[in-house]
């Protein structure tokens, strides 16, 4: 009990923990962060109704405005979409998509990006003038035109019903495929600062396989910058997957993520319905600005020059 | 003499700019094909009936008027002797004789095409000489005329040429020149179509006919997304949408820049059911099929609640159908197509009378790019049918491919709509109710339902003349078909068109905007 109590002092003393306490800006970030992962993750429990079974909706409870509107009711807080559908529990489990799908991907593109940049940089030769020259070419498309062409092989090569049920995987190999050069090439600058130091010459010399000592001894010393590239692509991650959603082309609509609660709702912002897309958007807004934040403190923070 | 010189540049010059206007048009779902032959489609019909004529056409109010026939006569019961127009040419420039009536009949009563209602009844179309055909009937038709209006004529030396005497087998999915080009002898020749983009149609000078309206140009454009095709009329891209979603007509009514034309459609919205197959294709279910018992299509019926998909999905702009004809046609009466309300209780009874307690699940397959909100309908009735255990998976194309599938028997349930070509109930139960064989009969019978007596009343009120005799015939049937529950008629639709101020046109009940009427001043 006392370790932990004092563990505890001593992280809330740290230099880190200081840099957040300092701005209140953060703080809000960090928070609103928790609560959409929050309300995400524990959506089945918080949510007030489950807007996807289709015994439980009511079609005359279609177009209810928010609560605080002249028609609205206290049972549908933020309003119902057109098929009845509670507008709060359709953002929470869309968020669930949203992050999910985000989250997925980063991991993804970073296991990705970072082997190939410790790769790269540590063998060095034909091997890494190859990766490299694979990175400038991705480089040189925009992150969602990747995506777009990855998951349009696949609707093209496979069933729709097939491909309904692995949509989701396939988005996230999409995503993840298109933001894996960061990665790579940052890791890549810090392994071949690291490969010159003494502590890997002296693993060479023990004669560590190459394999072993990417691993245990250099990876270990890159991962600073990935932490910072990796927060900020949450963000990207999300809103490609609402862009590709809100597109068309993104998760089965069986399982709306936000970018697809703000397509369907589009179609009403011009008649009035304007709750229908606004808050989903405001949803995304809110989660890719938070978490935009965060990484920002943490890129900050974790800048040598800036203490 | 300058002065006079001057103004007669300007008088010419506002004379000639008069006469050019182009008209754009928007609506959701592009056309077929180019083949008038091939697809039964109100839309490719639209499209088609300003470049293909037929012997005769409709008036502004639906009746009969000549077209390429100046007159006609009855010789006997069974024949009919059709004069036709003289001085009439095709786009390409070659005229238009009885040849291209007979091989026109020999084309349309092709086995892949499914326009062969348009000439029911019609056993052989004979030539007597270069300006007159004769029509033999198997028997008399009450509603010949009326069926002849889609009967479109095609140029024999130019099909031959183009190597398209045979119908485009859309289904198996064929193109043939006849499918990408169009020669015809109507007001406007279509110059190019660029599929799910634009139609462009050109005003034709010699046009038999002198169009009314002043569109020397028009240019169709498919646009499928609901807000985007508002945008458009909003901003005056388009001149005229008739496919209006219904969330945004209450606020166009009010746009002072914009004019809605109000007016109902002839045409049924349903759900269709596979009740021929031993076993549903995308069920749970095994060894039997549900649909085929009446109780469960009761159910299915009862628990839809017509009023509530008025009221939010299609904002006030249907009509709840208990009979599977709209206001309008002849046959349909108000007190034959009078909805009960929904009662979710008893449907769940008749389930488990018939032994699905617990429901079951099956295929729902729908369009999303043709009738107004068929996507948002078919939603809402998967939501009310999940409430008694009916879990329906929803599966939602684009017009083009959703044909296709359900043509080829691909289903468990459908939804279609009828509109009514001739304004007479029988083209709807020939089409929709009478047991499949070849030709008209069943042509849109998809769920292949076959009833015996239903048939024979059909096939009667064919060839009745009598008209009390032949109404009961037609009350009896629609009755009949209701009362069976062979469908699920959900509503008959209402179908404002929007257009800005400076448009005019004249509304028709079959949804068919006929652009020799548009004027935009």
């Amino acid at each position: 009990m006392a370790a932990v109590a004092g563990w505890l002092r001593r992280a809330w003393e740290n230099d880190l923990a200081w840099s957040f306490r300092r701005s209140p800006v953060t703080i809000l970030a960090a928070f609103l962060t928790l609560v959409c992962v929050g309300s995400a993750l524990f959506a089945p429990w918080v949510a007030p109704h489950n807007p996807f079974d289709s015994a439980t909706l009511n079609l005359s409870d279609g177009f209810t405005p928010p609560a605080w509107s002249a028609k609205g009711t206290a049972k549908y807080l933020l309003g119902t979409d057109d098929q009845g559908r509670d507008l709060l529990s359709t953002i929470m489990y869309g968020a669930r998509i949203s992050l999910g799908v985000g989250l997925a991907a980063v991991l993804f593109s970073a296991t990705l990006g970072v082997s190939l940049g410790l790769l790269s940089g540590y063998l060095g030769g034909r091997l890494d003038a190859f990766i490299m020259r694979v990175a400038d070419i991705q480089l040189s498309f925009p992150a969602i035109l990747i995506a777009l062409l990855i998951d349009g092989m696949t609707r093209v090569a496979l069933p729709r019903e097939v491909h309904d049920q692995i949509a989701i995987y396939v988005l996230v190999l999409a995503i993840g495929v298109s933001g894996w050069v960061q990665y790579a090439r940052t890791v890549r600058g810090s392994t071949l600062v690291e490969k010159n130091k003494e502590y890997v010459q002296a693993a060479r010399v023990i004669g560590r396989h190459p394999l072993a000592i990417m691993l245990r001894h250099v990876l270990p010393n890159v991962t600073g910058p990935v932490l910072v590239i990796a927060t900020i692509h949450i963000a990207t991650a999300i809103i490609t997957e609402a862009t590709l959603s809100f597109l068309g082309v993104g998760v089965p609509p069986t399982q709306p993520s936000l970018g697809t609660l703000v397509r369907i709702g589009n179609d009403f912002l011009i008649s009035g319905e304007w709750w229908i897309t606004v808050f989903p958007g405001l949803a995304l807004i809110v989660l890719v600005l938070s978490v935009n934040l965060l990484g920002d403190w943490l890129r900050d923070a974790l800048n040598p020059k800036l203490r | 003499m300058k002065l006079k010189t001057l103004l007669a540049a300007a008088l010419i010059a506002v004379s000639t700019t008069t006469q050019a206007a182009t008209l754009r048009w928007g609506a959701q779902n592009d056309i077929l094909t180019l083949d008038p032959h091939s697809q039964n489609h109100a839309t490719t019909h639209g499209i088609l009936q300003h470049t293909y004529e037929g012997l005769v056409r409709y008036t502004k109010d639906f009746q009969v008027e000549p077209c390429l026939a100046t007159s006609w006569q009855q010789i006997s019961p069974t024949q009919w002797r059709f004069n036709l127009r003289r001085n009439v040419k095709f786009h390409d420039g070659t005229p238009f004789t009885a040849d291209d009536v007979v091989f026109s009949y020999g084309r349309i009563i092709q086995p892949q095409g499914t326009n062969q209602i348009y000439v029911s009844g019609v056993k052989e179309v004979r030539k007597v000489d270069d300006y007159t055909v004769d029509l033999v009937l198997g028997g008399p038709n009450p509603v010949l005329l009326r069926l002849l209006v889609d009967f479109r004529i095609m140029s024999k030396a130019w099909s031959v040429k183009n190597k398209s005497e045979n119908v485009q087998n859309y289904v198996a999915k064929e193109e043939s020149y006849a499918s990408r080009n169009a020669n015809g002898t109507g007001p406007y020749l279509i110059k190019l179509w660029e599929p799910d983009k634009r139609i462009v149609f050109a005003a034709n000078s010699a046009w038999w006919d002198k169009i009314e309206g002043n569109a020397t140009e028009v240019i169709y454009t498919p646009i499928k997304a609901d807000a985007t095709r508002i945008a458009a009329l909003l901003s005056g891209d388009v001149d005229i949408v008739t496919d209006l979603p219904t969330q945004d007509v209450a606020r166009l009514r009010t746009d002072p820049k914009l004019k809605v034309l109000e007016g109902h459609e002839v045409r049924t919205i349903f759900i269709g059911l596979d009740q021929f197959s031993s076993e549903l294709k995308y069920s749970s279910v095994k060894g039997k099929n549900p649909f085929q018992d009446l109780r469960v299509r009761k159910a299915l019926n009862l628990v839809v609640d017509r009023e509530a998909i008025k009221r939010v999905t299609m904002r006030g702009l249907s009509i709840p159908a208990a009979i599977m004809v709209a206001p309008g046609v002849h046959g349909h009466s108000p007190e034959i197509d009078k909805v009960s309300p929904a009662d979710a209780d008893g449907a769940r009874k008749l389930l488990a009378e018939a032994g699905y307690p617990n429901g079951f699940d099956f295929g729902l397959d729908c369009p999303n790019n043709r009738y107004v909100n068929d996507e948002e309908i078919c939603q809402a009735l998967v939501g009310m049918w999940a409430r008694i255990g009916l879990k329906a998976k929803l599966n939602a194309q684009p017009m083009a491919t959703f044909i296709q599938k359900i043509q080829k028997f691909d289903h468990d349930a459908y939804m279609l709509g009828w509109g009514v070509a001739t304004f007479d109930g029988l083209y709807t139960l020939q089409s929709l109710v009478r047991t499949k064989t070849t030709g008209a009969d069943g042509s849109f019978n998809l769920g292949r339902i076959s009833d015996a007596k239903l048939d024979a009343l059909i096939d009667a009120m064919k060839t009745e003349t009598d008209v009390k005799k032949r109404d009961g015939m037609l009350r009896e049937a629609l009755v009949g078909t209701r009362d069976n529950y062979y469908y699920v008629p959900l509503h008959h639709q209402l179908r404002p068109w929007a257009m800005k101020k400076n448009v005019s046109t004249v509304h028709k009940a079959d949804d068919r905007p006929e652009s020799r009427f548009a004027r935009i001043d």
